[in-house]
C-alpha cells in the first residue's frame, strides 16, 4: 500500500510534450483510474511511476519519500500491460515465480511456492499452472499478468489498459474481478484506460487526461454530473452529455440556432450568472423525457433499443438531442414527440472557453 | 480445413513443386559428385564417362590422413602381409606410406588443418555473434546520437571486396606478429562478420517487444539480468541464423587464409587443393578432404534447422 503523488510533472519527447505540469495525488487503498484517449499521456504517466522513463520536469513521490532517482526496480511497483508482459517461452507458474526469484527479493522457495498457490485460486487459474502461456486465451493471459502482480504484494499496481484487448462479455467480467481484487486487498491501484465505462464503474476516483493536461479529478458521481468543461463533458457517459449552444434571457434558456424556449432552475430574480454571454446548455440524455405536451416539438430521427431502456435521436431543426428513454416508451421513426430536460441538471458552459460555469466560480 | 482450390492453383503448385526439384537437384548434384569421389578407387575417378556404379572404399580418406609417396616397384609379399589392411588399400593403389625413422606412420597435414579451421571458425563466430548481438541490443534499445551514421559506417566495412586490403593487411600483420597465428585470423574473421552480424540482429532485436525487459526491470531485475533472461532466449531464433551465416563465412574463408597462414594456423581450404600438386593430383584425396570439410557445417546447419526456418523469415511470423 502506498500513497503517490506527481508534483508539477513535465515530460517530453524531443520536441513533443507528453505530459503538461501533471499534478496528481492517489491515496492509500484508493482505486485510481486515469481516463484519456489514445495519445492522451497515460502510458506514459504510468511509465514515470514505474521508473522506466524519466520525467522532464517535476518530481514523483511514493509514500512521500522523492523517488526519482530510483530504479524500476527499487520502486516495487506492478506493472499489467495490455499485452506482452507474459513471457511465452515459461509456463505460466514460471511467469508468477519470475518476479519473485528476483536477487532482490530473496524469497523461500517454499514461499513462493505458496503465494503462487495463492495467487492462482484468487485468480482462478489454478488448472493453467503448468500451461506454456502461448497456450492460453486472451482473458487467461491477463489474469496471469494480474497474477503476476499480486504474488508480489507491490506498493501500488499500475495497469494499462489491461481489458482492451478482450471481447466484451470478458472485458465486463474481468472488470468486476479486478475491482473486487482491489477492495479485498485494500490496495493502491491507479488504472489506465480509454474506457469510460471502465472508469466509471469501477474509479474511486477518476482523473481525465487530454492531450497530456489533467482536466479534472474528482470522484465518478463528480466528473458525471459536475463536468469542469465541455471536454469532460464529452468523455463521460454513453450517449454523452447533449452540449446545446444558446444563451440565457430572463431565467429561460434560448437553444440557439431552433430558439427553442427551456426552463432554467438556477436563475433568480436578478437574473442567471451568464445571462450576459454566449453559452452552452449540458443535459444528460437521461435528463431530457418525452411529454405529450411538453414545450419543444421535435421528429424521431433515430431507434436504438437497448433492452432496459431506448436511446432516441430526435430532430429539432438542424440541431440534433439524444434522449434515453424507458424501453416501453412507444415511437415510430419520423414521428413528431414533444420533449422537455429536468432543469435542475442543466450544466453551463461559457461558449468560447468551454469551462463550466459552477467551476469557473 | 481444406481450402477450396482452382484447378489453376493444383497447376500452379504443380509447376512449383517441380522447380524445387530441379534446383534442389542442382544444388545437390555437386555435393553427390564430391561424396561419390571421395569413396572411389583412383582409377575409377576421373573416367569418361563418369563411373555411377562402384564398389566404395575408404582409401582415399586413409590416402588423406597419412603422409605417402609413389611406389617404384609393386612391395615384396612379406611386405605386403605384414602391412595392415588399411596400409594394404594403398599398396593396392601403387604407393606406399611414409614412415618415420622409427617405423611410425607420419601423419599428414589435414586433421591440423580442419582443427585450426574449427578453432578459427568457432572462435571467430562467437566473438562477431556475442559482439554483435551486445551492439544490436544496445542500438536496438537506447537512444543512440547519430545511430543511423554508426550503423551505415558500421556496414561500409563491408562495402569493399575483403581482398582489398589483403596486401597492407598483411604487412601490418606482419609487423605485429599475427602472421600465420590463430589470433590474426580469428580477429580478421571477426571483424569481417561483425557488421553483418550487428544489422543482422538488430533486426531481430527490434523484433522483441521491449516490454519483455521493462517487466523484467519492474519485478526486480537490473537491466543486465533482464538481457540475459528474458531477452537473450527471445533472440535465440536469431542468434542462431546469424551464428550460422558467419559460421560458414569463416570456415570458407579461403584468400586471406593462404595469404596470412601457411602452416601454423594454416586452416583447411587453401590446404586442400594444394595436395592437387604433390604428384599426380589425387582427385579422390581431395574429394574425401572436401567431403570432411562440408561436415562440420551441414550438421551445424541441421542441428540449428528449426531456428534457422524461423529466422529466415527475420521475425515476420511473429504474431
Ligand atoms: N518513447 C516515445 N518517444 C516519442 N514520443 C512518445 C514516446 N512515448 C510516447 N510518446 C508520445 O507521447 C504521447 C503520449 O503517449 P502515451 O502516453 O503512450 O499515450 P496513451 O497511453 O494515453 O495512448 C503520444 O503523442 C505519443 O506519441
Ligand atoms: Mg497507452
Amino acid at each position: 500500500m502506498a500513497h503517490i503523488q506527481l508534483k508539477n510533472i513535465t515530460k517530453k519527447f524531443g520536441n513533443h510534450t507528453a505530459l503538461k505540469g501533471l499534478d496528481l495525488e492517489i491515496a492509500d487503498g484508493e482505486f485510481f483510474v486515469l481516463l484519456g484517449e489514445t495519445g492522451a499521456g497515460k502510458t506514459t504517466t504510468l511509465r514515470l511511476i514505474a521508473g522506466l522513463e524519466t520525467p522532464t520536469e517535476g518530481q514523483i513521490f511514493i509514500d512521500g519519500v522523492d523517488v526519482g532517482t530510483w530504479g524500476a526496480a527499487e520502486r516495487d511497483v506492478a506493472l499489467v500491460l495490455q499485452q506482452y508482459s507474459l513471457y511465452p517461452r515459461y509456463t505460466v507458474r514460471q511467469n508468477l515465480e519470475f518476479p519473485l526469484k528476483s536477487k532482490i527479493r530473496r524469497i523461500e522457495p517454499k514461499e513462493i511456492e505458496e503465494r503462487v498457490a495463492r495467487a492462482a485460486k484468487t485468480l482462478r487459474i489454478e488448472h493453467l499452472l503448468e500451461r506454456k502461456t502461448d497456450r492460453l486465451s486472451g482473458g487467461e493471459m491477463q489474469r496471469v499478468s494480474i497474477g503476476r502482480a499480486i504474488v508480489r504484494q507491490p506498493r501500488v499496481f499500475l495497469m494499462d489498459e489491461p481489458l482492451s484487448a478482450l471481447d466484451a462479455k470478458l472485458r465486463e467480467a474481468l472488470r468486476t474481478e479486478l475491482k473486487n481484487l482491489q477492495m479485498n486487498l485494500g490496495e493502491t491501484f491507479l488504472f489506465v484506460t480509454h474506457d469510460q465505462i471502465e472508469a466509471m464503474s469501477m474509479g474511486d476516483k477518476i482523473g481525465v487526461l487530454n492531450n497530456g493536461y489533467l482536466v479534472q479529478t474528482g470522484t465518478p458521481n463528480e466528473i458525471y454530473n459536475n463536468p469542469l468543461n465541455t471536454f469532460v463533458a464529452r468523455s463521460v457517459g454513453s450517449p454523452p452529455m447533449n452540449l446545446l449552444d444558446g444563451k440565457l434571457s430572463g431565467g429561460r434558456a434560448i437553444v440557439a440556432p431552433m430558439r427553442f424556449e427551456l426552463p432554467y432552475a438556477g436563475a433568480t430574480k436578478a437574473g442567471a450568472p451568464g445571462e450576459d454571454r454566449p453559452l452552452i446548455f449540458g443535459i444528460r440524455p437521461e435528463d431530457i423525457y418525452l411529454e405529450p405536451g411538453a414545450p419543444v416539438e421535435a421528429q424521431v430521427h433515430d431507434v436504438e433499443n437497448h433492452g432496459v431502456e431506448k436511446i432516441l435521436t430526435l430532430r429539432v431543426g438542424d440541431e440534433t438531442v439524444r434522449a434515453t428513454v424507458p424501453a416501453r416508451t412507444e415511437v415510430a421513426l419520423e414521428e413528431s414527440v414533444r420533449f422537455a430536460w429536468n432543469p435542475e441538471k442543466v450544466v453551463l458552459f461559457d461558449q468560447t472557453s468551454g469551462v463550466s460555469l459552477r467551476h469557473a466560480g | 480445413m481444406a481450402a477450396v482450390r482452382t484447378s489453376g492453383e493444383v497447376a500452379l503448385n504443380r509447376v512449383a513443386i517441380v522447380a524445387v526439384l530441379l534446383i534442389t537437384l542442382i544444388f545437390l548434384a555437386p555435393i553427390y559428385w564430391i561424396t561419390a569421389t571421395a569413396f572411389k578407387p583412383r582409377n575409377l575417378a576421373t573416367t569418361i564417362p563418369p563411373t555411377v556404379v562402384f564398389t566404395p572404399e575408404i582409401s582415399p580418406f586413409v590416402k588423406l590422413f597419412t603422409k605417402r609417396s609413389q611406389l617404384r616397384e609393386a612391395p615384396s609379399p612379406e611386405e605386403y602381409e605384414a602391412a595392415p589392411w588399411w596400409e594394404r588399400l594403398i599398396f593396392d593403389g601403387g604407393e606406399k606410406v611414409v614412415r618415420s625413422g622409427r617405423g611410425e606412420v607420419q601423419l599428414s597435414g589435414y586433421p591440423d588443418r580442419f582443427m585450426n579451421s574449427l578453432i578459427v571458425a568457432i572462435t571467430s563466430t562467437v566473438l562477431a555473434v556475442g559482439m554483435g548481438t551486445f551492439t544490436a541490443y544496445g542500438f536496438s534499445r537506447f537512444k543512440v546520437k547519430g545511430e543511423g551514421d554508426l550503423l551505415f559506417f558500421i556496414l561500409s566495412t563491408r562495402m569493399l571486396p575483403p581482398v582489398v586490403v589483403a596486401i597492407p593487411m598483411f604487412l601490418m600483420y606482419r609487423a605485429v606478429g599475427l602472421n600465420d597465428t590463430h589470433w590474426g585470423l580469428i580477429i580478421l574473421y571477426t571483424a569481417f562478420n561483425l557488421s553483418f552480424s550487428v544489422w543482422l540482429m538488430k533486426g531481430f532485436m527490434d523484433e522483441i517487444p521491449k516490454e519483455y525487459e521493462e517487466a523484467a526491470l519492474v519485478d526486480g531485475y537490473t537491466r543486465m539480468q533482464a538481457f540475459f533472461k528474458v531477452v537473450l532466449p527471445e533472440a535465440a531464433t536469431g542468434i542462431a541464423a546469424t551464428a550460422v551465416f558467419c559460421f560458414i563465412t569463416a570456415w570458407n574463408e579461403y584468400a586471406f587464409a593462404l595469404i596470412m597462414t601457411n602452416r601454423r594456423a594454416q586452416t583447411a581450404p587453401p590446404f586442400i587443393p594444394s595436395q592437387v600438386g604433390s604428384g599426380l593430383p589425387d582427385w579422390t584425396v581431395i574429394a574425401a578432404g572436401t567431403f570432411l570439410f562440408l561436415l562440420p557445417v551441414a550438421i551445424f546447419t541441421f542441428l540449428l534447422r528449426n531456428h534457422l526456418l524461423r529466422g529466415m523469415s527475420f521475425g515476420a511470423i511473429r504474431k
